[in-house]
């Protein structure tokens, strides 16, 4: 059957050289692409004021998810595509979804801020494959503690509603932090399950409530005190995971902890740094105004070149991680996996080039 | 040419300010509109070559066959001006779409889209009608400048560029592979060879497609569905030799010798492309089947901005030629084919004396002598 399928590509391929057949049958079904997986937002659900569930029918060669996985996800804003990690909220589920994400709209976050307000169902995104380890052992724990704040409730949304969907919960502690009770993610999804499952605890700290403030450890040990007999799972700001993970650290049982970051993409410019080209396995530092590909010339790297002015893109490569500046203009940009002209791009931080 | 003004090393200074400024507008501006008209035009172009194919299915039905090779001839045409060339030139890549990118683009022509970044983007625009630089100055088979020697060969020109417009895509692939170069020696059979097999798989590739695969797929139709192909491809070439043709070899469109361009500032390269290129005047359906090489001058300025965006720079270049006293080229299709044909005529003979009005507006602070 696959030969017979690949025989078939090798001839429709014929008729379509130098494209691909996925090129004309994604005029008419998007979602059918082998070349890159995508998906259909089917509803936009508003969660608290800042917050919305976006659900989405991924296309061909979904292979579905594991609760507390992320996927990168694509979107076309104002013509240009951005990719940002999301973590699924929906249960875990197979091929055909739909799966969702929970997305809460931060000051100045482009590609949230159009999650949670402006997208609309129909729309065709883009998706890569599941990823991340902040999941549940095969075997699951008999008592599990979950420690959340604001959006780093989504991955163990997850976890907890793929329990609720085998009607098996374990003993559950689940302690999340949010400024006011219509803060809280879920907030009555997760009410409502505690009140049917005795075995899963919810407890919502209110940081502006009288007597709230920051979740701090001691906090902690007072709401759950069997917490180091727990196999945890913590998700949210930094300040929280540090927290955490000094708390765990000096119970002696790290091991016990797993935390799952949000990366905020935040980057000094300007100031140049690391540059490491990953293919030649070379590596170097540079400042903010020497183009990359001086930088990889004086590096030894055989780097693809032509009128090096910015004109004839000859030199593009890469970027397989930071960000760059853009010499013209001064502005920094640049997103995993994007390709630059290494001719008039500067290192704005520490950057991977793919050559 | 005549009545021109002097042009001052502070005058080429503001204009490249002036041109950079539109540049930034331009960048600032591109948005969703823009994508979603690439978007267009492609999803148009694909349905039509569909179409077009699909009809020429039923070719033995003759006004089939007709609108069938009509409908891919005018796809081809745009698969190869409004959207490889323009793709290939990095328009796009600003939408950061690997499917449309000047890194993963592979175009509908002979020649593999890489080998042609080279020779186009890199030798043709950075070098732009700089004699013995552009190798595009008469693609190395063609007199088309005084300041080129005349040969006897040159007699047959008039002939051999009417055949090479019907097989432009071919003779594009093998120019892009620097053969002239290797036989003068500059360049080595070790780096050509690779080049040349890359050139021959794409070719094979795109030759089985037209006139192999498809026939074949028609059954009885065989014949007149390869020769609708082959009257598609060449319909698209002789297109293209007319475009591009009209870009740079009409009269007023000016070349350039070495010497001149030895440490040219930003303002001086922008007037050299500028001064070097040349447009053709018509509705939005004839830039939009040249791929806006009909505004080949702000393409040449701007090689990188989106094509759907030529058409609004245009006359804000045409105000500052007007403001600097410089020379704008353009006229009408029949007009500037004329013009060429003139040229390759005319320099199939031997002679005239190259004029020297162009070397004088490039070097600063002269006044500029009547041409």
């Amino acid at each position: 059957m696959k030969r017979v399928t690949s025989v078939t590509a090798v001839l429709l391929s014929a008729l379509t050289t130098p494209l691909a057949p996925d090129d004309y049958i994604g005029l008419v079904r998007p979602l059918w692409s082998r070349r890159q997986l995508r998906g259909r937002v089917e509803s936009v659900r508003p969660e608290t004021v800042d917050a919305a569930t976006v659900v989405i029918r991924p296309g061909r060669g979904w292979r579905g998810h594991r609760a507390g996985q992320y996927v990168r996800l694509g979107v076309g804003i104002d013509g240009v595509w951005q990719w940002r990690a999301y973590s699924l909220s929906s249960a875990p589920g197979g091929p055909d979804g739909p799966i969702s994400i929970t997305v809460k709209a931060g000051p100045g976050g482009r590609v949230s801020q159009y999650l949670v307000h402006r997208i609309e169902p129909g729309t065709t995104v883009r998706l890569e494959h599941p990823q991340g380890r902040f999941v549940l052992p095969p075997a699951t724990p008999r008592r599990l503690l979950f420690l959340t704040a604001g959006s780093g409730i989504t991955p163990v949304m997850s976890m907890v509603r793929g329990f609720a969907l085998r009607r098996e919960i374990p003993d559950i502690v689940l302690i999340h932090s949010a400024p006011t009770g219509n803060d809280v993610i879920f907030g009555a999804e997760l009410r409502r399950l505690a009140g049917r499952y005795p075995t899963l605890r919810v407890h919502e700290h209110y940081t502006r409530a009288p007597g709230g403030g920051r979740l701090t450890m001691r906090k902690l040990s007072t709401i759950c005190p069997d917490w180091s007999e727990r196999p945890a799972w913590a998700c949210g700001p930094p300040g929280l995971l540090e927290a955490a993970e000094a708390h765990w650290r000096q119970a002696g049982i790290s091991d016990q902890l797993r935390v799952e970051r949000f990366h905020l993409g935040v980057v000094r410019g300007g100031a140049g740094g690391r540059v490491r080209f990953v293919r030649s396995g070379r590596m170097t530092t540079a400042d903010g105004d020497t183009p990359l590909l001086v930088v990889g010339e004086n590096t030894g790297v055989l780097m693809p070149s032509g009128c090096r002015t910015g004109i004839c893109r000859s030199c593009l490569a890469r970027l397989a991680s930071g960000r760059v500046r853009d010499l013209r203009t001064g502005l920094e940009h640049g997103d995993e996996g994007d390709v630059i002209q290494t001719c008039v791009s500067a290192a704005a931080g520490d950057v991977d080039i793919d050559l | 040419m005549a009545g021109m003004q002097a042009v001052t090393a502070t005058d080429i200074e503001s204009l490249g300010h002036a041109l950079d400024e539109l540049r930034e507008q331009i960048i600032a501006s591109r948005g969703e509109d823009d994508a979603r008209y690439i978007r267009r035009v492609i999803a148009v172009q694909r349905s039509l070559e569909v179409a077009g194919r699909t009809v020429m299915f039923a070719s033995l039905l003759p006004p089939a066959w007709l609108a069938g090779t009509a409908m891919l001839a005018i796809a081809k045409i745009l698969e190869n001006m409004e959207i490889g060339h323009n793709v290939l030139h990095g328009q796009w890549d600003w939408m950061g779409d690997p499917e449309i990118h000047s890194a993963t683009w592979e175009w509908d022509s002979a020649s593999p889209a890489e080998q042609w970044k080279h020779s186009h983007n890199y030798v043709h625009h950075t070098y732009t009608n700089v004699i013995g630089k552009d190798r595009d100055i008469g693609y190395s088979i063609l007199r088309i400048s005084p300041e080129q020697r005349w040969h006897p060969v040159y007699l047959a020109q008039p002939l051999y560029n009417l055949a090479f417009a019907a097989v432009f895509e071919w003779g594009i692939a093998v120019y892009d592979a620097e053969i002239e170069r290797t036989w003068r020696g500059e360049k080595s059979w070790h780096e050509t060879w690779p080049q040349l097999k890359k050139s021959l798989r794409k070719a094979g590739r795109q030759a089985i497609k037209d006139y192999l695969a498809f026939p074949l797929l028609a059954g009885p139709a065989f014949i007149p569905v390869l020769l609708g192909n082959l009257t598609a491809n060449v319909a698209r070439n002789v297109w293209a030799h007319t475009v591009i043709f009209c870009g740079h070899f009409p009269d007023g469109a000016e070349t350039f010798t070495q010497e001149q361009t030895e440490g040219e500032t930003r303002g001086e390269w922008y007037l050299r492309q500028l001064l070097g290129s040349a447009n053709i005047d018509g509705p939005p359906l004839l830039h939009l089947l040249s791929g806006n090489l009909s505004h080949q001058i702000e393409h040449h300025l701007f090689p990188d901005l989106p094509s759907n965006r030529y058409a609004e720079i245009a006359p804000r270049v045409r105000d500052l030629c007007r403001r600097f006293g410089l020379p704008y080229t353009t006229g009408s299709l029949p007009r500037q084919t004329g013009s060429v044909w003139k040229r390759i005529l005319r320099l199939a003979l031997p002679g005239p004396t190259p004029p020297t009005a162009s070397r004088a507006l490039l070097e600063p602070a002269t006044t500029r002598l009547s041409g």
